[in-house]
C-alpha cells in the first residue's frame, strides 16, 4: 500500500512517498508564493522519482504552515504531531523534539508511549527561528547551507549581545566593520539561537534523547551549540534528513490510516491527479 | 554671564545645544556618523557657528546619548533620561509625561514638579516600538517619516498589522504592497501598530498631566494621533525648540545648574511627598 506525507513549510516544502514503511522517493524545494502551487509541484518531484503517478497513492496525509491549502490531501495533521510520530518512529527512545522551521521554532515532549505529553512555540518574535539566521546569512552574503561548515573554522569566542534580529543585525555590521572574522562572528550568533532556544525546551523540562528535526538541525553550528546550551548531548537521526520530518511523519500516519480502514474493510481509491 | 553647552549623541542623529542665561544661542543636528566621537565634534563646531561663539567661551558642556562615553570635549556625561526629563520641562513647562522615541529605543518618564525623572520605563530590546520600526517600514515603503506620518490622514481603509515583531511586520507589509493595497492604508496600519506598542509603555508608568514627546518620531502625526487615542490624553505641542533637541537642551540646563549651582536652592522637607525612585524595565 502507497502513501504520501507533504509538508508545506514558510520556506520549503517537503514530500514523502512510502510503501509498507519503507521511503520510496522524498523531495524538498523552496516554497512558492502560493502553497497550493508549492503542494503540487513538490508531489510531482517525488512521484517521478518513484516512477508513480497520484493514482498510485492511496492516502495523503498534509502538515505544516501551508496544510489547509494542500488541494489532494485526504488529512491533515499539525506540524508538532508530525514531527513526533516521525521523529518516534526512526528512534523510540526519543523524549524531546527541537524544531526550529524558517519562521518559528518548537519544542515537543513526548511521553513514553511516543505521544505529545507537552509542547512550547514560538512564532511571535523573529530571534530563534531560522529566520535569524536566514537574515545574518544574507547580511554576510554567505549561503545558509555554508553557515555550519564556515562556523566550524572559529578560532575567536565573540558574543552577540542583542537578542532582537533587526538589532543583532546592525550589531553584526559593526563587527565585521571591526574587522571580526566571518566565521567567528557565524559562531557567536549560532550561539545566541542555541542560547534563545536552549530557554523555550527548557520552559517544558527538558528530558533525554533529545533529537533536532527541521532543516536548520543540518547546521552542525546549531546543532553543537544548542548541545553545549542545553548542556547534553543531541542524538543526530541516522538515515534521514531532518528536514523531512514533517513530511515522514505525515506519511507514517496515512499509512496508520491506511492500515486502520483496511481492518474495517473499507477500500481505498487512488488519487486522480 | 553663563555659556554653556549640551552635546546629545544618538544612534541615529547627534546634537548640540549652547545656551547663554537659560536661552538657545545656537543649536545643531546632524546624522550620527560611525564614530560617536566624530559625531560630537562635527555637532558641535556647528552649534559654536551658529551661536558665534568660540569654544573657549563655552563654560561647562554636558554629554548625553547612546555615544556620550566617546565625547572628547564634555566635563560630564548625564544619562539621556535626566536630560530628557529636564528638557522636556524646559520646552512645555506643565509637562509632567515625557515619551522619548529614539532610533533603538523607546523611553517614557514620569517628571516631579522639580523636573526630575520619578519613573520610567523603556524598551530598547525589541526593534518594534522603537525609530527604527518606522525606519524600517518607510524604507519598505520608500517615503521618509514625516511623510509616512502624514498617509494616516489620507487612509480609507488602514491595514492591522498582526504581528508586532519588525521582521515579521515587515514581511506583511511587503505582501500588501504586492497585492496592490493602497500605501496610505499601510502606512496607517504601520503608524497604528507603533502607537500601540508605545502606549503599552506609556500605561507602565500611570500617565497623568501633561504629556509632551520628545526625540524625532513625535513629528510622526500618524504615531502621535493614534497615541493620543490610546493613552487617552492630548500630548501637548510647542514651538520653543525642536522635539528632537530635547535631550541636548537638557544637557545644557544641566551645565547651567552646575556653574550656578541649582537655581532653586535646595530646601529641607518640602511640602510635596517625595517618590522613590522607581527604574522599570520592560522588553
Amino acid at each position: 500500500m502507497i502513501v504520501a506525507g507533504c509538508d508545506i513549510g514558510s520556506l520549503t516544502a517537503k514530500a514523502v512517498i512510502m510503501e509498507n514503511g519503507n521511503i520510496l522517493a522524498d523531495a524538498v524545494m523552496r516554497a512558492k508564493t502560493r502553497p497550493s502551487e508549492s503542494a503540487v509541484e513538490v508531489m510531482q518531484m517525488a512521484l517521478e522519482k518513484a516512477k508513480l503517478t497520484m493514482d498510485d497513492i492511496k492516502y495523503v496525509v498534509g502538515t505544516g504552515y501551508g496544510r489547509e491549502q494542500i488541494p489532494f490531501v485526504d488529512q491533515v495533521e499539525s506540524e508538532i504531531s508530525c514531527h513526533a510520530k516521525g521523529a518516534w518512529q526512526i528512534m523510540p527512545s526519543v523524549r524531546m523534539i527541537i524544531d526550529i522551521g524558517g519562521q518559528d521554532a518548537k519544542a515537543t515532549r513526548l511521553d513514553d508511549n511516543g505521544n505529545v505529553a507537552r509542547y512550547i512555540y514560538n512564532d511571535k518574535c523573529a530571534s530563534g527561528t531560522g529566520r535569524f539566521l536566514e537574515v545574518m546569512a544574507e547580511a554576510l552574503e554567505v549561503p545558509l547551507e555554508k553557515l555550519g561548515e564556515l562556523a566550524a573554522t572559529s578560532t575567536e569566542k565573540l558574543s552577540i549581545s542583542n537578542q532582537c534580529v533587526i538589532f543583532a543585525e546592525t550589531e553584526v555590521v559593526s563587527l565585521v566593520n571591526e574587522g571580526k572574522e566571518i566565521a567567528d562572528i557565524l559562531n557567536a550568533l549560532h550561539h545566541s539561537l542555541a542560547k534563545r532556544v536552549s530557554s523555550l525546551a527548557r520552559s517544558i523540562d527538558v528530558r533525554t534523547d533529545v533529537v533536532m528535526t527541521g532543516g536548520v538541525a543540518k547546521n552542525v553550528g546549531v546543532f553543537n551549540a544548542l548541545s553545549e546550551a542545553l548542556g547534553l548531548p543531541l542524538k543526530a537521526l541516522s538515515g534521514v534528513d531532518p528536514q523531512l520530518m514533517g513530511a515522514l511523519g505525515a506519511a507514517y500516519y496515512a499509512a496508520e490510516k491506511v492500515g486502520e480502514m483496511k481492518d474495517a474493510g473499507i477500500e481505498l481509491r487512488g488519487h486522480n491527479t | 554671564m553663563s555659556i554653556v553647552a549640551g552635546c546629545d549623541v544618538g544612534s541615529l542623529t547627534s546634537k548640540a545645544v549652547i545656551m547663554k542665561n537659560r536661552k538657545i544661542i545656537g543649536s545643531h543636528i546632524i546624522k550620527s556618523k560611525p564614530r560617536p566621537g566624530e559625531s560630537a565634534n562635527t555637532v558641535l563646531e556647528g552649534a559654536l557657528l551658529s551661536a558665534g561663539v568660540a569654544k573657549e567661551e563655552i563654560q561647562y558642556c554636558i554629554g548625553t546619548g547612546y555615544g556620550r562615553e566617546k565625547i572628547e570635549f564634555v566635563d560630564e556625561v548625564v544619562s539621556e533620561i535626566r536630560c530628557h526629563g529636564k528638557g522636556a520641562r524646559w520646552m512645555l513647562p506643565t509637562a509632567e509625561i515625557v515619551i522619548d522615541i529614539g532610533g533603538q529605543d523607546c523611553k517614557t518618564m514620569k517628571l516631579d514638579k522639580d523636573g526630575n525623572v520619578s519613573r520610567f520605563s523603556a524598551n530598547d530590546k525589541c526593534a518594534s516600538g522603537t525609530g527604527r520600526f518606522l525606519e524600517v517600514m518607510a524604507r519598505v515603503l520608500n517615503v521618509d517619516i514625516e511623510e509616512l506620518g502624514r498617509l494616516s490622514a489620507k487612509a480609507r481603509d488602514p491595514i492591522t498589522l498582526a504581528s508586532t515583531c519588525t521582521v515579521w511586520a515587515q514581511a506583511d507589509v511587503i505582501k500588501y504592497l504586492n497585492s496592490g493595497v493602497p500605501i496610505e492604508d499601510i502606512g496607517a496600519g504601520i503608524n497604528s501598530a507603533m502607537a500601540s506598542r508605545v502606549a503599552i509603555l506609556v500605561n507602565t508608568i500611570k500617565p497623568e498631566g501633561d504629556i509632551f514627546m520628545t526625540g524625532g518620531v513625535a513629528k510622526n502625526i500618524g504615531v502621535v494621533e493614534t497615541l493620543e487615542k490610546l493613552v487617552g490624553r492630548r500630548i501637548k505641542k510647542t514651538r520653543r525648540a525642536d522635539p528632537q533637541m530635547a535631550g541636548a537642551i537638557g544637557a545644557a540646563l544641566l551645565s547651567l545648574e552646575k556653574i550656578n549651582g541649582s537655581e532653586k536652592p535646595e530646601s529641607m522637607n518640602t511640602d510635596f511627598t517625595s517618590q522613590p525612585s522607581v527604574q522599570e524595565r520592560s522588553s
